[in-house]
């Protein structure tokens, strides 16, 4: 019985320190929700996002004077709340719209974050930010690219990454700039998953290329194939110049694979992003995918420049090699804090004004964006990409616009 | 010209589709025996497979060897499982209501396909392509050795369960345990072992589909999302409890979902497949091959 009691105080005093600390430190730590794929098909992508905003997490509380101009590395916290700690309350979105668009709601009512990002695929940011717009909550996303997000009217939403218009004038002008140099791009297919990311990003492109006179043959598939091979019969048939693949990693690496057992090569394989900039997809297929060309905003830069300071960081926490949308992600996560530490409140409205007022120069930031600017629907007009390609099968290389190649685009696709 | 190289590529697309059927009814072939003879679902199928998938390449990282070690030790592994998950799970919740087999099973999906994640983590892994032999060219075919051999082999599991159910006394036993547990308990036969040895075979024979379609298909935690859906289609219409039904449905499914892929376009090709499914289920419920 005397054993009991004692427990019963030893327990309520634990409980009784444990509110008070927290109370305390609520004070100081600054939540924000971030909603990725931590579970189901497309959980390395969510794997990955984690490791960066908890790199990001990381410069941000702590002092990095090492990592330059970038905004809040200097010193520890957020000067503009008197040194507040950044705390990133984590999400996981299943793969499915309706589950991020819950979390969504659980970070901001039970969580009481600040502000949310996320949420990787474009379909789960379509809703997740649809419920963050109606609690009045800032949502910065960095890495979502189908165009209509954007284009709701929404007053809470900003964008930093280059949408699908931004990606079709660089695929465009690419395209042009080879055909210039005696290379053929006149018939180009143009393959995609059913998603919303897929079918979005697709439509942009076959629309911004119908505009300059091209009509790009269509072939969309059912995203997590467990089978590609009609999709890679159908262009070995049709023999286009350019194959433009928009792909989730499991596809990616499917793709690759039936390639390589059909014995096909197109002469230009131009990918977007997602599914080929996972270090996996170069993992498991980069040895059969060589001379794949892919667009990036992030390179890796001079030894002891602070990307490459930033690139180390993260391969310590996450053990693979920083990829660009692990980067955009954490560009995002970067302005949203900037915005909520020039706000110097936590108050929306404040942290929503101060976004709209964000206006950071290259030398800011760790991407090779040319700035962040938003215009009036949340999306960054100073986005940009250029061309890598997979030259070896082991890593990427800048190779267009010339301005900012390491080498030059060796054309045809090699493949294996 | 157009017209021939046309129809040669239509003569792929089947080929193409016999070898992705024969690999869909591989893994059916242990979701039939269990479905059909114990009337249990198991929705941990697909994580089965993706068991024998990742024992494969642990195989492989290990020791360097290719399916000819990785087969038989996914195959011995998982059919040890299946022992243990009968002892464990299946025969208590055999004796609950509907409801605590679908829970109990879709637990057991769970608790694997999150055991997998937090080992090996979310990353996709590949075994090299030329693990089997690459790819050959047969009169102009090209046929991935992979797959032929995920084929052959799908033919033989085949060809041997079905000629242990019908032709051994073991098999006899099973199906009479099947049929009526108490009556055969009267006989002399065990339930509860005959039971254990039929969980056994069908886990093992999914850790083989496992290591097989591990040569030629990306394996991570959630691959069996991925195949396990298919194996529940294949086995309703071939047939609850029939092997061979399952073999001829797997290849229907293969053939049907790559020609109208390739004819009418991808995004249709599960309109197609499921139209047929449920019409041909309308005129004969009990599938292929299923008896009344």
């Amino acid at each position: 019985m005397q054993f009991k009691q004692l427990l019963g105080l030893v327990c309520a005093a634990a409980i009784a320190i444990g509110l008070t600390g927290r109370a305390l430190a609520e004070d100081k730590v600054i939540k924000i929700g971030a909603i990725f794929p931590m579970t189901g098909n497309a959980a390395s992508a969510g794997v990955h996002a984690k490791a960066a905003l908890e790199v990001a997490e990381d410069i941000i509380n702590n002092a990095h004077p090492e990592l330059g101009d970038l905004p809040l590395a200097k010193n520890a916290g957020l000067a503009g709340l008197g040194g507040a700690k950044v705390q990133v309350i984590f999400a996981d979105n299943q793969g499915s719209p309706a589950t991020g668009q819950n979390q969504a709601l659980r970070l901001i009512t039970e969580e009481k974050v600040v502000a949310l990002t996320g949420a990787y695929q474009s379909g789960i940011t379509l809703t997740a930010s649809a419920i963050a717009e109606k609690y009045g909550i800032p949502f910065v996303n960095g890495e979502s690219v189908a165009a209509n997000l954007t284009e709701r009217g929404f007053k809470w939403f900003f964008r930093t990454t280059p949408i699908a218009t931004d990606i079709v004038k660089v695929y465009y002008d690419f395209l042009a700039d080879m055909k210039a140099q005696g290379i053929k791009a006149d018939s180009i297919a143009l393959v995609h998953d059913n998603t919303e990311y897929g079918t979005s990003v697709a439509n942009t492109i076959a629309a911004g290329f119908k505009e300059k006179g091209l009509n790009p043959l269509d072939i969309a598939y059912v995203s997590n194939a467990t089978d590609l091979q009609s999709q890679v019969l159908q262009l070995k048939e049709k023999k286009p110049d350019v194959v433009i693949m928009i792909s989730y990693t499991s596809d990616a690496i499917l793709f690759a694979k039936t390639m390589q057992a059909q014995d096909y090569k197109p002469p230009m394989l131009l990918c977007d992003d997602s599914g080929y900039s996972d270090p996996s997809f170069i993992k498991s297929v980069g040895k059969i995918s060589q001379g794949v060309l892919n667009r990036s905003s992030w390179s890796v830069g001079p030894p002891g420049s602070p990307t490459a300071i930033i690139a180390d960081m993260y391969r310590k926490k996450s053990g693979d090699e920083m990829d660009d949308t692990a980067g955009r992600e954490m560009q995002g996560f970067f302005v949203l804090v900037d915005a909520i530490d020039r706000a110097g409140s936590t108050d929306p409205a404040k942290i929503q004004a101060a976004l709209r007022a964000t206006d950071l120069k290259p030398n800011q930031l760790m991407m090779g964006y040319k700035g962040v600017k938003f215009d009036e629907k949340g999306q960054n007009i100073l986005a940009s990409a250029v061309i890598i390609q997979l030259q070896d099968g082991e890593n990427y290389v800048p190779v267009w616009p010339k301005a900012n190649a390491a080498k030059a685009p060796v054309l045809p696709y090699k493949g294996w | 010209m157009a017209r021939g190289q046309m129809s040669f590529i239509l003569v792929q697309v089947i080929v193409g589709g016999l070898l992705l059927g024969a690999v869909y009814a591989l893994f059916s072939s242990g979701l039939t025996l269990v479905w059909g003879m114990m009337n249990i679902v198991n929705f941990a199928h697909g994580d089965f497979v993706m068991l024998g998938m990742y024992a494969a390449f642990v195989v492989f990282t290990l020791f360097g060897v290719g399916p000819l070690a990785g087969v038989p030790f996914a195959t011995l592994l998982l059919a040890l499982l299946g022992v243990v998950v009968y002892f464990a799970l299946i025969r208590d919740i055999m004796k609950g209501p509907m409801l605590a087999q679908i829970l109990g099973t879709f637990g057991l999906a769970l608790l694997l396909r999150y055991s997998v994640f937090w080992w090996f983590g979310a990353n996709f892994l590949s075994l090299p392509q030329d693990i089997v032999g690459g790819t050959f060219a047969f009169l102009g075919l090209r046929i991935e050795a992979s797959r032929l051999l995920a084929g052959v082999v799908a033919l033989f599991v085949t060809l041997g369960l079905h000629l242990l159910l019908t032709r051994t006394s073991l098999g006899s036993k099973m199906l009479a345990v099947a049929e009526d547990a108490t009556a055969a308990q009267l006989m002399g036969i065990r339930p509860d072992t005959m039971q254990a040895i039929a969980w056994a075979i069908a886990a093992g024979a999914t850790g083989l589909a496992g290591a097989l379609i591990a040569t030629f298909f990306y394996i991570v935690p959630t691959v069996g999302e991925t195949l396990g859906i298919v194996a529940f289609v294949t086995v309703s219409l071939g047939g609850f409890g029939s092997v061979p039904g399952a073999l001829i449905a797997g290849l229907l499914i293969g053939v049907i979902e790559s020609l109208s892929a390739y004819l009418i376009g991808d995004v249709y090709k599960d309109i197609v497949v499921y139209v047929l499914f449920l019409s041909f289920l309308w005129f004969r419920p009990q599938g292929l091959m299923g008896k009344t």
